[in-house]
């Protein structure tokens, strides 16, 4: 199938720029999302090749603005939604939860962390992004 | 931090929507948080373009290995102990003072982990998915490798199962040289086909 992933041969998308010595993740989420990945994929909740067809589906000009782990992380959230193993609502859900208790954490006490859940969160993973 | 969240809020940044992934499939028992860690350990630390480099220097220096190598790549990079995910059906691609080879995956971006660790954000570009293979010699000289008019160039674009990487040539002046001293001339590059090893140090400190 012809696509915007099909991007072989393709004009105008400017000169490769190679970053000396750049690190394997550039940022912390990325860590989370290779991690979350072959964690589900390992535990058979899809295959690389229903992952690729996901990435392969991506509306054309979001995949030229985001970044290979932009394109895991809308596989990953569209199969398992696909799938009704994490649904869409549950997600926007979560991640407004998130948000409000780290805001709330911020202005309340001294745990201004971005990804530090309070203790006693109903969401036991959310707070443990392993500091860099 | 974004200040507040709602439902009417621009979408949220992948930092939150992986955060709020993760801690949904931890909830549900579907991923084990400890393997989280060592997952991303492993990728970061420990697997990366030194093995492939193991793998380069046993072949300069072992004949049969090369041959080997050369018929059956998974199978003879798994007698260094090397392989698993993203290296189930290696190929390695000799150069040769006639050829020059060098591997890209227009479609997506595999790339062999097991032998290179994860790839490099300009393999992962659109302009060099693009490219590469119409204008090969061009984008090897952006990338510092001027190749002689009369050297073929092949490009190798990965399927969904093979994972290509390239037998550089061993440089003169190596002879003698122990497994490990060779190996420190491979770079990541020089086994995409992007560079070629050089015993002589071209400006920066690490190899890439």
């Amino acid at each position: 199938m012809n696509g915007i992933h099909d991007l072989g041969g393709m004009h105008g998308l400017g000169p490769v720029v190679r970053e000396e010595n750049e690190p394997v993740f550039r940022e912390e989420w990325e860590r989370h999302v290779f991690a979350v990945l072959n964690l589900t994929l390992a535990a058979g909740q899809y295959n690389v090749d229903e992952l690729r067809h996901a990435i392969e589906r991506m509306d054309p000009a979001r995949y030229l603005q985001t970044s290979y782990y932009e394109h895991w992380l809308h596989a990953a959230e569209d199969l398992l939604d696909a799938k009704g193993v994490v649904t869409r609502e549950e997600l926007l859900r979560r991640a407004a939860e998130i948000t409000q208790r780290s805001s709330a954490a911020a202005s309340g006490t001294s745990h201004s962390q971005v990804s530090g859940a309070p203790s006693g969160s109903r969401a036991p993973g959310a707070g443990r992004l392993p500091s860099e | 931090m974004k200040p507040h969240g709602t439902h009417t809020d621009p979408p949220p940044s992948p930092a939150l929507r992986v955060q709020a992934l993760e801690s949904l499939l931890i909830e549900k028992g579907l991923i084990d948080p400890g393997a989280i860690d060592e997952i991303v350990e492993l990728f970061e630390h420990r697997i990366g373009p030194r093995n492939g480099a193991r793998v380069v220097a046993h072949a300069w220096s072992d004949p049969r290995y090369k041959e080997r190598l050369l018929a059956n790549g998974t199978q003879a990079i798994a007698e260094l102990g090397i392989g698993g995910m993203q290296g189930e059906d290696m190929v390695v691609l000799e150069n040769t003072p006639r050829v020059h080879n060098v591997v890209v995956c227009t479609l997506c971006s595999c790339y062999p982990w097991p032998t290179l660790g994860l790839p490099p954000n300009w393999y992962k570009s659109a302009p060099y998915r693009a490219r590469i293979v119409i204008e090969p010699r061009r984008v090897l000289a952006e990338l510092g490798l001027e190749l002689a008019a009369e050297t073929e160039v092949r490009v190798w674009d990965s399927n969904a199962e093979i994972r290509y990487m390239v037998l550089p040539m061993r440089p003169a002046g190596t002879e003698g040289w122990s497994e490990e001293r060779l190996a420190a001339l491979v770079s990541r590059d020089a086994m995409i086909g992007t560079a070629v090893p050089t015993i002589e140090p071209r400006g920066g400190a690490s190899p890439r």
